[in-house]
């Protein structure tokens, strides 16, 4: 396996700037998933990557190696399509075997690798058959086999499960990752599905528009995005952003939730970074997950961190493992994940606390976090 | 009321059926005449009615077409000259097949300048009269050494058909997957190993299109043959124009329409073996199969 340094990478067509100075390091056996809404130049950059397009700027490493002049063959990188691109004029035995023979590997070798791979995969009853003779999720199995087979440095996965069925998504998500566990191979994946992006990386690449937002491990992502794109992409139900005045409020400070017909909502903050004095009396955008918010029971007191709010129930949506409800916060969406069994209505009125231990806050202009 | 319906549907069909007869009838007829008279002697041609049956039969007029018919100095029928054409066929419909996949291949897979200027230009030589070219030709074979002899005819046909055979691979390998190309690549195949690996195995209806459009054009193709051949050369087409055109002696007739059916009997072969694969093969590629 492999360490990979993608340094400065850039492209553009013609005047179009398709990738903005790109620099990620990967360390051996990481798993790093790219992900961003179409258009952001994920695929472009896993193309460069895999040599299948070249960048107009810039240097790529494989083991410290510059790779940047080496066609896709001679770099010992392999790649998982989203279409799985099986040949269909070949058997599964043969789409395994084709890099390998391509390789010129020795044939007894080759029929041995292939035996491995398929019983890795258990994908051995199916070796006789054509492409076009399997499921979905069979053709999945070959595609990855195929990429196993030859033991390159690098692995390279292009919305593999994008054409899966819901319920084979989910199975194969984890094949994938207890595949990446035992092999502990280095693995670049490309998604627009946010959760496959928590669920395998040990870190994520978030882009947009050509432009890195954020590189951090999912916990990172998850918890501090680096802006509002990053906020509101990641997670589902979507971080909560709310503009707030920031104000100071004894010692500590206080969020301002203004309303043009109703009296300003005020909630006193914990300990917050340094770098928040700077914005008081300014407007900022606070961040807060749904998941940091409960229902207040009769005779609760909130924990250190936590802070009591009213609000109105608008919209009740359970959805079995919990229970979304989206409140009126002051004239504000504000969505929030609830215990399932919650007897709310829409238009009642409730108590709830929110944790703010996890709060993060954006700068108005810049939309990047303050830290 | 379903009565009504069911009745105008019978008229509707009774009319079609009528129509698809008469064409029918139409194209059947002249084989008719062909293959009735090639088995009569001459003199119930000479006497008898075009479209009666033989009284004698007789398959005289077919071995004379075939092995004894004044064609060239010596009477040696139509059989040489069969030859020939299968010795220009062969060679031209595969080289001119397998440079059109190759060049379907670079103008679909490969990116470069002037790639769309290039295709529009070899589109364009599928335009290109035949009597345009005749002179230059003549001039070219002549520097090529290769004037009056069969490879000559073969490299004219070749040249002529690239522009065909292009067209056709390009338009398929057009909606070739992209992925499938990539993957062989990043799997380790050459330039070489994409097309033949990879392409060409799954290429099978758009090669029956090119090969039977090939077989056919220059199985029948005459005006090379006669500009750029000789005694030695001829094929099938320009001997049975010699044939039918010998100005000496009496007009065998029957000789001359089993000629015809001889010189016809391949392409109609292909055509009956391969016809289904022509029309399917010209629909592959316009829809995502």
């Amino acid at each position: 396996m492999a360490t990979l340094d993608l340094i400065n990478v850039q492209k553009s067509f013609g005047q179009t700037k398709i990738l903005h100075d790109i620099s990620i390091s990967l360390a051996d056996g990481e798993f790093l998933v790219l992900v961003g809404p179409s258009g952001c130049g994920k695929s472009t950059l896993m193309n460069i990557i895999a040599g299948l397009e070249e960048p107009s700027g810039g240097e790529l490493k494989l083991d410290g190696r510059d790779i940047t002049p080496l066609a896709p063959a001679d770099r010992n990188i392999s790649m998982v399509f989203q279409s799985y691109a099986l040949y269909p004029n070949m058997t599964v035995a043969k789409n395994i075997e084709f890099p390998l023979a391509m390789r010129k590997v020795e044939k007894s070798k080759r029929a041995e690798r292939v035996q491995s791979v398929a019983k890795l995969l258990q994908i051995e009853h199916l070796l006789e058959r054509k492409p076009r003779q399997l499921s979905g999720g069979q053709r999945q199995r070959v595609a990855i086999g195929r990429a196993l087979a030859r033991e390159p440095r690098l692995y390279l996965f292009d919305e593999p499960l994008s054409n899966l069925d819901a319920q084979l998504r989910l199975d194969m998500r984890t094949e994938i990752k207890k595949l990446h566990q035992r092999l502990g191979a280095t693995i670049v994946y490309v998604t627009h599905d946010q959760i496959e992006a928590m669920t395998l990386a040990t870190r994520i690449a978030v882009m947009k528009g050509g432009v890195l937002q954020q590189l951090g491990t999912p916990y990172e992502v998850y918890n501090r995005p680096a802006n509002t794109f990053v906020a509101g992409f990641m997670g589902s139900p979507r971080m909560n952003l709310i503009k707030a005045r920031l104000v100071q409020e004894g010692s500590g400070l206080a969020l301002e939730i203004q309303n043009a017909t109703r009296p300003p909502l005020r909630i006193g903050l914990p300990d917050m970074p340094s770098a928040m004095n700077a914005h008081i009396g300014a407007e900022v955008i606070a961040g807060i997950r749904a998941e940091a918010v409960n229902l207040a029971g009769p005779g609760m007191t909130p924990a250190k961190t936590e802070r009591a709010f009213d609000a109105r129930v608008e919209v009740i949506e359970p959805t079995g493992a919990d229970t979304l409800a989206v409140l009126d916060l002051s004239g504000n969406e504000f969505t929030v994940r609830l215990e399932p069994d919650v007897t709310l209505k829409p238009g009642q009125d409730a108590r709830f606390f929110v944790d703010l231990a996890k709060l993060v806050c954006f700068d108005v202009k810049t939309e990047k976090l303050i830290a | 009321m379903a009565e009504r319906l069911s009745t105008g549907f019978r008229a509707d069909r009774i009319f079609l059926y009528a129509v698809l007869l008469c064409l029918a009838f139409l194209f059947l007829m002249p084989v008719y005449v062909m293959v009735v008279n090639s088995v009569k002697p001459l003199d119930e041609i000479r006497s008898g009615n075009l479209m009666a049956l033989p009284i004698a039969w007789t398959i005289e007029p077919w071995l004379t077409a075939w092995s004894t018919a004044q064609i060239g100095v010596q009477p040696t029928g139509l059989k040489p000259y069969f030859v020939n054409s299968f010795l220009l066929v062969v060679p031209a419909v595969v080289i001119s097949t397998l440079i059109g996949a190759l060049n379907g291949y670079i103008l679909t897979q490969f990116k470069f300048r002037g790639s769309h200027l290039m295709f529009a230009a070899m589109l364009f030589s599928v335009f290109i009269p035949f009597q345009i070219v005749l002179i230059p030709m003549a001039k070219t074979l002549g520097v090529l050494g290769l004037a009056g002899t069969v490879k000559g005819l073969v490299f004219v046909n070749v040249v002529y058909g690239i522009g065909f055979t292009t067209l056709f691979f390009r338009n398929y390998y057009a909606a070739f997957p992209l992925e499938l190309v990539r993957s062989a690549r990043m799997d380790g195949a050459d330039f070489f190993g994409v097309l033949l690996r990879i392409l060409l195995p799954s290429s099978g209806p758009i090669i029956v299109v090119t090969v039977i459009w090939q077989f056919t054009n220059i199985w029948n193709e005459f005006l090379f043959g006669a500009s750029f051949s000789d005694y030695s050369s001829f094929p099938i087409t320009v001997a049975l124009n010699n044939l039918v055109n010998s100005s000496t002696g009496v007009k065998e007739y029957n000789v001359h329409f089993a000629g015809a059916f001889i010189a016809a009997v391949p392409t109609l072969i292909v055509y009956l073996v391969s016809g289904k694969y022509f029309v399917r093969g010209l629909m592959a590629g316009s829809v995502k199969g």
